[in-house]
């Protein structure tokens, strides 16, 4: 087929910021509580209620808009977004038009084969959320407003996304930004992320480009549901592109939900209505200044990012992409690894105690890998134990464990608990001979080298081991094991 | 001057007034004038007891008393208490009661004051003659064939006819010292951002200010040091660095030397006969006083109704797009859809002022009209704000009347609303540059109706204008003039 088609994506973004109170008021932010139970005469728009701006969430989306390399507005003002909703109680919207905190940034994404590309940003903005409408009450429709007012940082992307793993990798890197900045907790289930795909073709046939009319794709819950949408929506665009030829018009944008259930976009509006916002400059809010001594207090508070970090991870310490990627995924974790290396310990060592217990640990405590009991230096202690032998991989997991939950010192807990493992040749030695002297038959099978002689040895050893009351060093257990029995080999 | 605030607050201070005798003799009054008046919304006769009452035992105690111990005030019915209903005159909000106090009745509360009352308005504050109050007729206590002024008719009418010793009133675009004007009180509009509009019923939020509307330029200033200061639930507010509240009432008997009055000389023409004469008298004994009167021109002047029925208009659509019947307020019985709700409740409680206002705004903020109506007004706005700069890099203070002519009957310009628009020419543009601004009582015209005086000043030098109006004040006595009705 001379036809192909490229898939072009631009990613509308809402991240929900995890300040303690709202955009405008001193309301608690919390998710999941009773209806209307985090409300105040100025998030519900009583009347004579004026807004405070929230200085923490406009520091969050500056960090945010930092990270995604955009140009920082030195000046800024708040505008209002006037429409009619019952979930919006002023009937307008605190929201930034035309001088948003961010412009013209990019985020890079991390593509299939080590690679990186960058998707250009074309604003960030600050806005305060609606409320939510709550339909299925038979009859009546209620408001809940405990959401409204909630900092909500809109993102929007260029069409610079051309796969569906391409989107989805945006949005996971973009999830990783703001979790390691500690902006948000970026739970795309609870609702912290939204994004809103718009999706069309470039389809080429005979040296000429058609491109299909835009759709909007919303109601999506997961990264998962994100990228089988793409997929799903040029699947369909090609299908009805091929039927109907009809290509992208000034108006002719159309709404489609995603359908969980079944797995399909379906078309929720027709025409893009014709919108009149009647945005103008928010009277009762100050412009915001930020001073250059103020952009470089907040720049210094970036610190790397998670893609850099997680390369560095790869290159300085010979991780593989996988394993960096999980210690990077939030900053606790990957600067508690960093200063764990630092302290000279084995880095592979360090990440399988992190990712294997220290997470495992953090997540059953709902805390970060920094708030456990275990430090770094403690962590680097155990990791180096372990690799000198004095314990068995699996001790350095309990030990791990019984610190992170109550404390104390690897050393002092592997001798109390016994798990220290011996390294004395001498008494290895004699262990050894007594296995040799008791096992006629394994010995005979390894030395023979008959079929059985690798399980043979391994019986061995095992013996070995068990005599010791498992604290003989496997390593050297080997080393001596080994010797003896090539000694019979060729007495 | 038996009554005014100042007064009031001695003899309560002192023991010879108990402050439910004040609050006791004020409701007495308003038994008698308010029902030909009609200055009230609501009257709160309970809670002023119940606050005189605990006044009375600070006294008992010998505790400190507020700088307004005991004294009456009324409040226009867009400030939010949770004491009474707050209506905005509207139907719309005709039960709707305040879940928190606006930041002045809490400053009021905590200086002992005792709020006797809330007081009708033009609806949302839009209006000159609170003619367009849906819930209420208030007449000027001076004729009651005419209008008290407006928006803050009510407050306006309250003080003239001694119902209470002194009001607040909000002005947006002349609220405050145009009914204190027709009514014969002193009338302050301070500088944006000196007080706090939180609990303010927003209309034109860049543009309104609250205000004391008093018996004497004293009370005024007694009534600023209560309600001026940072609050931080007002952005716009400024801070105590920026600009220190002082106390308004130190100096304030000392005239000021070397006065220099800034006058345009077009102020004063074409407007009524008496309304000339008198601020030119008023203008002759400054003069005789010591000050200097310096000629200038206010260039964009001329363009300050159009410019103001702009921003105001815009900013008003926004700020009542609340009132939709979904939350509170008004709800329409027959709407079906939720589309009805919005259309028929605020189609069914609105009035037709509120209505036209609504969509001059809507209209000015649409899509592809924004640049030549709303940008254009605010580059006049600027440009007006220049012309005072200027004003007061050659003088200390411009003086002109406060409206055109004295009060006029009901019904007069109801069918005109440009001809209510224009009159109110000389205030609106003291709100446009957000200067402060007072009106004071400078004669009266052959039907006995007052006469206001309009000084305005530089921003934040209410001290001074408070100091100018009391050289005036000092040297006459239309201050002491009271209607028939109040005597």
């Amino acid at each position: 087929m001379s036809e192909s088609y490229k898939i072009v994506v631009g990613l509308e973004i809402h991240v929900h910021l995890a300040t303690r109170s709202k955009m405008f008021c001193g309301c608690e932010l919390s998710y999941g509580q009773p209806p209307n139970t985090r409300v105040c005469p100025v998030c519900i728009g009583m009347p004579g209620v004026l807004p405070v701006m929230n200085r923490t969430a406009f520091e969050y989306a500056v960090l945010t808009a930092m990270a995604l390399h955009c140009q920082i507005a030195s000046f800024t003002k708040w505008d209002r977004k006037s429409y009619y909703y019952p979930d919006l109680p002023k009937n307008y919207q605190i929201s930034q038009y035309d001088l948003p905190i961010g412009r013209d940034g990019y985020i890079e994404i991390p593509e299939e084969g080590g690679g990186t590309k960058k998707i250009r940003i074309r604003r960030v903005h600050l806005e305060e959320d609606a409320g939510k409408n709550i339909h299925d009450l038979g009859g009546y429709t209620a408001v809940d407003l405990n959401r409204a007012g909630a900092p909500l940082l809109e993102i929007v992307t260029e069409p610079d996304m051309n796969s569906p793993a391409e989107v989805r990798a945006m949005a996971e890197e973009l999830r990783r930004i703001v979790r390691f900045l500690g902006v948000s907790e970026g739970d795309m289930q609870k609702g912290h992320m939204r994004f809103e795909p718009n999706v069309n073709l470039h389809i080429r046939r005979g040296g000429q480009v058609f491109k299909t009319p835009i759709t909007e794709v919303k109601n999506l819950n997961s990264f998962r549901a994100l990228e089988k949408s793409i997929a799903y929506e040029a699947h369909r665009q090609y299908e009805e592109f091929l039927e109907t030829g009809q290509t992208l018009q000034m108006g002719n944008k159309k709404t489609f939900g995603w359908d969980d259930v079944q797995e399909v976009t379906v078309l929720q509006r027709e025409k893009e209505e014709a919108h009149d916002y009647r945005y103008f400059p928010e009277p009762d809010l100050v412009p915001v200044r930020l001073t250059a001594e103020q952009i470089k207090e907040l720049e210094s508070r970036l610190g790397e990012l998670p893609l850099q970090m997680q390369k560095r991870f790869e290159t300085q310490y010979g991780l593989i992409a996988y394993d960096a990627g999980v210690l990077t995924a939030e900053r606790a974790t990957a600067e508690f690894f960093d200063r764990t290396v630092r302290l000279g310990a084995e880095p592979k060592r360090v990440c399988n105690l992190l990712t294997q217990v220290g997470l495992k640990i953090a997540n059953e405590l709902s805390v970060r890998v920094d708030q456990l009991r275990m430090t770094p230096e403690s962590l680097a202690k155990l990791a180096k134990m372990t690799e000198e032998g004095l314990v068995s991989a699996t001790s350095a997991n309990q030990i791990f464990e019984q610190i992170a939950r109550e404390g104390g010192d690897p050393e002092a807990i592997a001798k109390e608990r016994n798990l220290i493992q011996s390294s004395d040749s001498g008494q290895i030695e004699a262990l050894v001979d007594a296995v040799i002297a008791e096992q006629p038959q394994a010995v005979q099978d390894v030395v023979q080298e008959s079929k059985k002689a690798k399980k043979a040895l391994g019986f061995l050893m095992g013996q070995v081991i068990q005599k010791s009351g498992g604290q003989a060093n496997p390593k050297i257990v080997s080393q001596i094991l080994q010797a003896k029995l090539d000694a019979l080999k060729n007495p | 001057m038996e009554w005014t605030v100042r007064s009031i607050r001695d003899r309560v201070a002192s023991g010879k007034l108990q402050s439910r005798e004040a609050v006791e003799r004020f409701f007495a009054r308003i038994e008698k004038i308010e029902p030909q008046v009609g200055a009230f919304l609501t009257l709160l006769k309970e809670t002023a007891l119940e606050q005189a009452a605990k006044v009375d035992e600070k006294i008992a105690s010998g505790r400190p008393l507020g700088p307004l111990a005991g004294v009456p005030v009324a409040v226009k019915d867009n400030l939010c208490t949770t004491f009474g209903p707050t209506t905005c005159a509207s139907r719309m909000l005709e039960n709707f009661i305040s879940p928190y106090n606006a930041h002045v009745i809490e400053k009021l509360l905590a200086a002992d004051a005792v709020i006797v009352g809330k007081t009708n308005m033009d609806e949302f504050a839009m209006g000159s003659s609170t003619e367009n109050s849906g819930l209420k007729k208030t007449c000027n206590p001076w004729d009651i064939s005419r209008v008290p002024g407006g928006s803050s008719g009510g407050s306006a009418a309250a003080v003239a006819a001694r119902m209470c010793a002194a009001a607040l009133g909000s002005d947006t675009g002349g609220s405050i010292r145009q009914p204190a004007g027709f009514c014969g009180v002193v009338g302050l509009k301070p500088t944006y951002g000196r007080v706090s509009r939180y609990g303010l019923v927003a209309y034109g939020s860049s543009l309104d200010q609250i205000g004391p509307i008093t018996q004497t330029v004293e009370d005024a200033a007694v009534l600023l040091n209560v309600i001026a200061g940072h609050d931080p639930r007002d952005s716009t507010c400024v801070s105590e660095q920026t600009a220190p509240v002082p106390d308004y009432t130190a100096g304030l008997e000392t005239p000021l030397e070397g006065l220099r009055i800034a006058v345009v000389e077009s102020f004063l023409e074409g407007i009524q006969a008496e309304v000339q004469q008198a601020i030119e008298e008023a203008l002759r004994l400054y003069q005789k006083l010591g000050a200097r009167l310096v000629p200038i021109q206010m260039p964009h002047f001329e363009y300050a109704v159009s410019a103001y029925y702009v921003i105001a208009t815009a900013e008003a659509s926004s700020n009542l797009a609340r009132y939709d019947g979904v939350h509170y307020g008004y709800r329409s019985p027959r709407a079906g859809s939720y589309i009805e709700v919005y259309s028929k409740s605020r189609d069914e409680a609105l009035g037709a002022e509120v209505k036209r206002r609504i969509m001059l705004g809507t209209f000015a903020l649409s899509s592809g009209y924004y640049d030549a109506y709303y940008l254009k007004a605010l580059k006049v706005r600027n440009l007006i704000r220049n012309d005072f700069t200027r004003a007061f890099e050659q003088a200390d203070c411009l003086m002109m009347p406060v409206s055109p002519t004295t009060a006029f009957r009901f019904g007069e310009k109801t069918a005109d609303p440009l001809q209510m628009y224009l009159a109110d020419i000389y205030t609106i543009a003291v709100n446009l540059a957000g200067v402060p601004a007072v009106s004071i009582p400078c004669g009266l015209d052959r039907q006995n109706l007052p006469i206001g005086l309009q000084i305005v000043t530089a921003p934040f030098t209410e001290s001074m204008l408070l100091r100018i109006a009391r050289m005036f004040e000092k040297s006459t006595q239309w201050h002491s003039c009271m209607p028939d009705i109040a005597k």
